[in-house]
């Protein structure tokens, strides 16, 4: 069965908490419009519609937009070789959503990055620790706030408390018009 | 603790059930203090930077909590801030036994983003495939030596590594480095094949089968690696998809999931190959089926360089990449005598390639297993995200599972069945 004709049975299992699927370059992607529903519908994608397993998860960050923050699973059926994409937002005064780690065991440390990278908290996780980052790190590294060249903190004799060399250095190209610019500047001094 | 392989058990099946229940029984009986130990992240078994708190209880492990990130360097920050073409050097960097299978995931990746991936030349394809299979082929050859050197057959590691020489020698003539190859381009390679590379590809098709011979001579029926292996880190069909495993250690427990067939790219539905599959899930069966798949990359290698189009010395001169100046640079003399050309090379470099917005998903089948890019993109040359589903990280996510009941020195057997590398696992 096709990814779009899966898309259409959740559809129709959740009614209006379901988008109409988005086609791009042979894949399937669906929004789920309320955050707090997700667990509900991959249950239910795994349990009846087959999807055993979770191939991956993403967090993006729209700053200065609301919601702010993007998280995208990558639900895939093994029998029929089919892949569906998820997508839900979060918003950054609530910036949590209920954990799919109990769906699948793979989600435990998928969502725990997400956590240390971008700050989403899930609830209802085992053990939503650091993982890449160390216990104590003090910010989100891929926030779009948090400048590409890192941040002094607070912590002391912590390695890293001053920004990396990275300023105007060849290692930071940005590319298109002015609005990539102010989307990513080359450099930014922090607290600027 | 019962020796876990001398069960009555017949078939494979009803072994390996015996050994989870008789595993399960033993974690009951703990009875004693435990000790906690650390082991790594500098540990000779852990390959690299890995650390796990080790709870045990005599010499059975009651808790194992893996502590990842020694080798973060920030890859997907990294990647928001340059232009596509820029971030294949840090593709090298990810899984760095097999440089050039990241490089064709991460290219075919932002390839299938343009919706260019399906016109790319013939002869650029084989060539990919070639590049893959001597990945594969290097990675697996010291996931191998290692694995057989933590469990005491230190020969091995030698011969395997004699034959890896022999790859870093092809990638060196092929790319100009050994390890290091960015090699792809988006929308082709950065490079023909040079003169006398085919002939010497071949050859090395030759010398490594009997490696592989070696090798399984000296392991596949060795008591002491037996001991060491049968039965030791079971993972049963349905852990395995639970905790996203891919690659052979999924295959490893009988799940017959391929990349290269269940979403096949490039020229692999053409090329014929098994897909190895184990039966019990163990360490030993991974080590079956990584052996197997040497052998398949052989296979795949010869006929790639069979039906290469143009041939060794591509006497037709078929195209290696897209004819696209908006995508590809321009060749050298075009870029010094043409407008045009001076102009595409220009924004090229500056900019970067125009990808459109929107988002994908593109997975390869890497040696260590699905190597996955979700790219999110705004339009223009960079990505607005770029995540990274390093196979390695999520085959390590079972540890905690796995370890637990088992044996002390069983750990480094079950590390080097897993065979993960952190570059790409720290990412």
């Amino acid at each position: 069965m096709a990814a779009i004709e899966k898309a259409l049975l959740l559809s129709k299992q959740f009614g209006a908490l379901i988008s109409d699927p988005v086609e791009f370059r042979g894949e399937t992607t669906l929004r789920v419009l309320e955050a707090e529903r997700i667990s509900e519908v991959c249950a239910y994608a795994k349990e009846t519609l087959g999807f055993n397993m979770l191939l991956d998860m993403c967090s993006l960050d729209h700053l200065g937009e609301d919601p702010r923050w993007t998280v995208v699973y990558e639900l895939y059926h093994m029998a029929e070789r089919t892949h569906l994409r998820l997508k839900t937002d979060v918003t950054s005064e609530k910036g949590e959503l209920p954990t799919v780690s109990s769906v699948w065991r793979t989600a435990d440390w998928l969502e725990r990055e997400v956590f240390d990278m971008m700050g989403i908290r899930f609830r209802g996780h085992p053990d939503l620790r650091r993982i890449l980052m160390w216990d104590g790190y003090p910010y989100h590294p891929l926030r779009k706030d948090f400048p590409l060249a890192g941040k002094p903190t607070e912590l002391p004799e912590v390695a890293f408390t001053k920004p990396a060399p990275l300023e105007g250095g060849p290692f930071v190209t940005v590319a298109g018009g002015k609005d990539t610019l102010a989307r990513e500047p080359r450099v930014r001094v922090p607290e600027s | 603790m019962a020796t876990t392989h001398e069960f009555e058990a017949k078939d494979t099946v009803a072994r390996a059930a015996v050994v989870s229940r008789a595993a399960a029984q033993d974690q009951d009986q703990l009875q004693g203090e435990t000790m906690v130990l650390n082991m790594g992240p500098s540990h000779p078994s852990t390959h690299g930077v890995l650390r796990i708190l080790l709870e045990l209880d005599g010499e059975i492990i009651t808790k194992a909590v893996p502590d990842l990130g020694y080798l973060h360097r920030g890859d997907e920050k990294i990647a928001e801030n340059m232009t596509y073409t820029q971030f294949i050097p840090y593709t090298d960097r990810l899984d760095y036994l097999a440089p050039l299978a990241n490089n064709v995931a991460y290219s075919l990746a932002v390839e299938k983003l343009m919706g260019i991936d399906g016109a790319l030349p013939p002869r650029c394809q084989y060539i990919r495939v070639i590049c893959c299979e001597l990945a594969r082929i290097s990675a697996h050859l010291l996931g191998l030596g290692a694995f057989a050197m933590d469990v005491g057959a230190l020969t091995v590691f030698l011969h395997t590594f004699t034959e890896r020489e022999k790859v870093y020698n092809l990638a060196e003539s092929l790319t100009g480095a050994r390890f290091t190859t960015s090699y792809t381009r988006i929308g082709g390679l950065s490079r023909d094949l040079p003169s006398g590379w085919v002939a010497a590809c071949r050859r090395f098709c030759d010398e490594v089968v009997v490696n592989f011979d070696e090798s399984e001579k000296l392991l596949t029926r060795n008591k002491i690696f037996l001991d060491r292996t049968r039965d030791v880190g079971v993972i049963s069909a349905a852990m395995a998809i639970d905790y996203g495993l891919t690659g052979p250690n999924l295959r490893g427990s009988g799940v017959d999931y391929d990349v290269r067939r269940a979403r096949p790219y490039l020229v692999y539905p053409e090329l014929e190959f098994d897909v190895a599959v184990g039966s019990v899930g163990d360490s030993h069966d991974r080590y079956l089926v990584r052996m197997e798949e040497m052998r398949q990359s052989v296979r795949i290698i010869r006929q790639c360089l069979d039906r290469l189009p143009g041939g060794a010395d591509n006497a037709t001169r078929e195209p290696i990449n897209i004819p696209d100046g908006k995508t590809v640079l321009p060749s050298k003399d075009k870029v010094l005598t043409s407008m045009e050309e001076l102009i595409h090379q220009f924004i090229l470099v500056t900019q970067g390639v125009n990808a459109p917005p929107g988002e994908v998903y593109f997975g390869a089948e890497n040696p260590k297993g699905e190597l996955g890019f979700y790219i999110h993109s705004k339009g223009g040359g960079t990505p607005n995200r770029l995540k990274i589903r390093g196979p390695s990280f999520v085959n390590l996510s079972i540890l905690p599972a796995l370890l637990p009941g088992h044996m002390m020195s069983d750990v480094v057997a079950i590390l080097g069945s897993i065979d993960f590398v952190m570059g790409e696992a720290d990412r």
